[in-house]
């Protein structure tokens, strides 16, 4: 592979000349960088020994902007100018903002192009440049630390982000001016720190609860290979929802109704938050608040928040199934994230696996640790090594087929990266232009699916009804990031691809997608039976009207035209009103089997007219 | 309205690129993986070789390099991917071999005039359904299980007798039984997926 090692004058790096790389853990939460010294990934500190960043950015009527703790500060004298938890609003479009927009406080505005910005005292500003405020403080932390300036960053993202999520944490890193060297999952970062640490070998379960969502990887490492089998997880389940647990429970307990402040709401969130950090130390905490004074033991706790965990139980259980794995292939679990602090995940973990979970490294920190390894091996410091990562789409990428089905192009857990292709051809005479709706999501319609992007092909050569052959190529990058590209290999041209974000779907709405496919897959299956029937009754009805508008007065008697007509309409009728695939197929047959006397005339009309010394090429111009 | 023809598996601009003859674009997947056309293949040497051509072409041996090598790197893993996946999964393999015969596989036609095999499909089916009814569900779906792996080997040893002889229409038609009995064995996943969260 000459071609692949020639490098271009001034790109190879000199020998010994070291350069600067990072790992960055951008969290919903706290943001952390690290950076490799003598083969070890440390977490940087700020001047005040914090390592965490929180990630917040206030802006000031000023024009004056503060990230993290100095931010965070000013959440409850400022709200509206204090953004927090703007990671859940990467890559969101309006549409989502309806569902996002009441949980979170600020005034949105839809700017041109539908994405979502928020109203502050210097202006509009959208997540990505709040995001980009937060690399900014991480990268000149890194700088002062190093006292150099860094040459890029590997940044770390949930398993379960989907290609927009992707791309807008990108355009984050672009615009804070930090070259991206990868994008890295979280749990997969979390790998790299423990199995480079020991040099573990074997199947280790990645198990990754935060803030707002929780991951769960399967991996296969050897000799330095970190082979991700699968991932899966839920976007919408985190820490916080066990503090909602809690505050539900003190509503309970307290006898308070929902006509609380917004200010005792939030102090009895808070109050929820602290309780549930006290019992990851001890069995029981006595609970003060609002007038009221009880103690939640942790055995109350661990059954409110029972069906929390089982969810967890459950997504391990499903990317063991899809990596293909027996529990008893597990060479070790790794906890990470700081929700399993909790003393009943680490437990129900354990019971699950039949192992004792590792915690050895701060779970805090280990993504940011992991992504600092990978970042010094893509900048070139540790050449020769044989570490080497293979990760997978964490959704399956498909298009919309007719009757608003998905095909499925590249499924979930597929390693990346990956290339697929696909020919197209025109469905009529002298057609220019197709269009292609990429969607991802494992359901098997469309609506239900998430709406990545919508191309249109122009400049298609103008031929006859399936003579061009459009070969379209979904390109999934090691980012997981896709691109698409058409040629017309008839004439080998080239054509004008237009692409249209459209991103429809809510993140809480991700993880429904994941969990309804699963669940329902036999009434998916049963749609999908109906779209088809749907489908193949209109190109029914639509084949026997032009046949009928043709031929009929020249080859039927009114009688049979009026009981073909009446047998069509009945079709119609159904084709609207019934949900039951059976009925419409039944109709369809039977709309068949009357029309086959039909058919037949019109066929021996066809030979006669061919036996009249016409070609069969007139008479197929003629239909 | 557009219809889809049947599916090829090609990078864009192939045929363009040149290397030194270790490694093609246009190299079939068997000479990807350096070994012969054939039915059987060594899992455990497939794997081997899997790591050796990643650890080489992965785009991550290449982030420091020119654009357009990084660009390679992805095409090339890309396909490594693709035929890795392909030559793993016996029903992909069977249908590569016969598209590499020229035979077109996305026809699902030669199926419907068995009748016997048509008759099996659905009471499998059926049977799958009613697990949820059955006293001892996980006894009757790890029995269906067993059934439907073994009607499946059964298929992929009559495919390899053919294919070795050169039916290759009893191949193909072999092929489409292979394709439903590798859905049925999805169905049992999803069966069991269904009962433990149940």
């Amino acid at each position: 592979m000459a071609l692949l090692q020639i490098s271009e004058p001034g790109q190879s790096p000199l020998p010994h000349q070291k350069k600067y790389a990072i790992g960055i853990d951008l969290g919903t939460t706290n943001s952390l960088v690290s950076i490799v010294r003598s083969g070890m990934a440390k977490t940087l500190a700020d001047e005040q020994g914090r390592h965490l960043l929180p990630s917040v950015v206030h802006y000031c009527k000023e024009g004056m902007r503060t990230v993290g703790y100095e931010a965070a500060a000013k959440t409850l004298s400022d709200p509206l100018n204090t953004l927090s938890s703007v990671k859940r609003l990467l890559g969101r479009g309006s549409g989502e903002l309806k569902t996002l927009g009441n949980e979170m406080p600020y005034e949105f505005e839809v700017d041109g192009i539908g994405m979502a910005k928020i109203k502050t005292a210097v202006g509009l500003v959208s997540p990505v440049e709040a995001s980009a405020e937060i690399l900014r403080s991480l990268v000149s932390r890194a700088e002062s630390n190093t006292g150099s300036s860094i040459d890029g960053a590997v940044i770390t993202v949930p398993a379960y982000f989907d290609e927009a999520q992707r791309q807008a944490t990108k355009d984050c890193a672009t615009l804070a001016g930090v070259k991206v060297l990868r994008l890295l999952n979280e749990p997969t970062a979390a790998a790299i720190a423990y199995g480079l640490e020991n040099s573990n070998e074997g199947i280790i379960v990645v198990f990754d609860l935060g803030g707002g969502t929780f991951d769960v990887s399967i991996l296969k490492l050897s000799r330095g290979v970190f082979e991700v089998l699968a991932t899966g997880g839920d976007s919408a389940l985190g820490g916080d929802d066990f503090d909602h647990s809690i505050a539900e429970w003190l509503y309970g307990q307290t006898g308070l109704d929902r006509s609380l402040s917004p200010k005792e709401q939030r102090l009895l969130l808070e109050t929820s938050k602290a309780a549930k950090e006290e019992l990851t130390k001890s069995d029981r905490v006595d609970i003060d608040v609002l007038d009221w004074h009880g103690t939640l033991t942790i055995e109350i706790f661990n059954e409110m928040v029972q069906t929390l965990v089982d969810k967890t139980i459950r997504a391990c259980r499903r990317a063991l199934r899809d990596a293909d794995i027996a529990k008893n292939e597990i060479n070790n679990v790794v906890l990470v994230g700081g929700s399993t602090r909790m003393p009943i995940i680490k437990e129900k973990v354990e019971q699950f696996f039949g192992l004792e979970p590792m915690t050895r490294l701060d779970p805090d920190r280990v993504v940011a640790m992991g992504a600092a390894l990978q970042a010094d091996v893509l900048i070139g410091n540790k050449t020769g090594d044989d570490m080497l990562l293979l990760d997978v789409i964490p959704l399956s990428l498909g298009i919309e087929t007719m009757g608003g089905l998905v095909e499925k192009i590249i499924h979930r857990n597929t390693t990346i990266p990956i290339a697929k292709a696909q020919e197209f051809t025109t469905f009529k005479d002298g057609q220019t232009a197709m269009s292609i709706h990429v969607v991802q999501g494992e359901r098997e319609l469309v609506d239900n699916c998430r709406s990545l992007a919508k191309f249109e092909l122009r400049g298609i050569p103008p031929m006859v009804a399936g003579a061009a052959k459009i070969c379209v190529t979904y390109q999934v990058d090691a980012d997981g990031l896709l691109n698409v590209s058409a040629r017309e290999l008839t004439s080998n041209m080239e054509s004008h691809i237009e692409v249209k974000p459209s991103y429809g779907l809510a993140e809480g709405e991700i993880t429904q997608m994941l969990q309804d496919s699963l669940t329902s897959a036999r009434e998916d299956m049963l749609s999908r039976a109906l779209r088809e029937q749907q489908v193949e009754a209109d190109r029914m009805t639509e084949d026997l009207l032009a046949a009928l508008n043709k031929d009929a007065e020249a080859l039927l008697d009114k009688n049979e035209i009026s009981c073909l007509h009446a047998a069509i309409e009945e079709l119609n009728k159904l084709r609207k009103e019934s949900t039951e695939h059976r009925l419409l197929a039944r109709q369809i047959e039977a709309v068949g089997k009357l029309s086959e006397n039909f058919a037949a005339k019109r066929m021996n009309a066809s030979i006669k007219k061919a036996l009249k010394g016409k070609s069969l090429d007139q008479i197929e111009n003629n239909q | 309205m557009w219809r889809e023809l049947p599916r090829i598996d090609e990078l864009p601009n192939g045929s363009q690129l040149q290397s030194d003859g270790k490694l093609k674009f246009s190299d079939n997947f068997f000479e990807i993986f350096a070994i012969p056309q054939a039915w059987v293949v060594d899992l455990n040497g497939l794997n081997i070789r899997y790591r050796a051509l990643q650890q080489e072409f992965h785009p991550d041996k290449y982030s420091t390099k020119s654009q357009i090598d990084q660009r390679l790197a992805v095409q090339m893993t890309s396909l490594i991917n693709q035929a890795f996946e392909t030559l793993k999964c016996p029903l992909k393999r069977a249908q590569y071999l016969l598209e590499l015969s020229n035979i077109d596989t996305d026809q699902e036609t030669h199926i419907t005039t068995d009748g016997n095999f048509l008759m099996q499909q659905i009471e499998l089916r059926e049977g799958l359904q009613d697990i949820f009814n059955h006293k001892e569900p996980w006894e009757m779906l790890e029995r269906m299980r067993r059934e439907i792996e073994d009607i499946y080997l059964n298929l992929q040893d009559s495919f390899q007798e053919n294919y070795q002889k050169g039916s290759l229409g009893d191949a193909l038609n072999i092929t489409a039984k292979m394709q439903f009995f590798s859905k049925l064995l999805i169905e049992v996943e999803n069966v069991e997926a269904e009962l433990e969260d149940m």
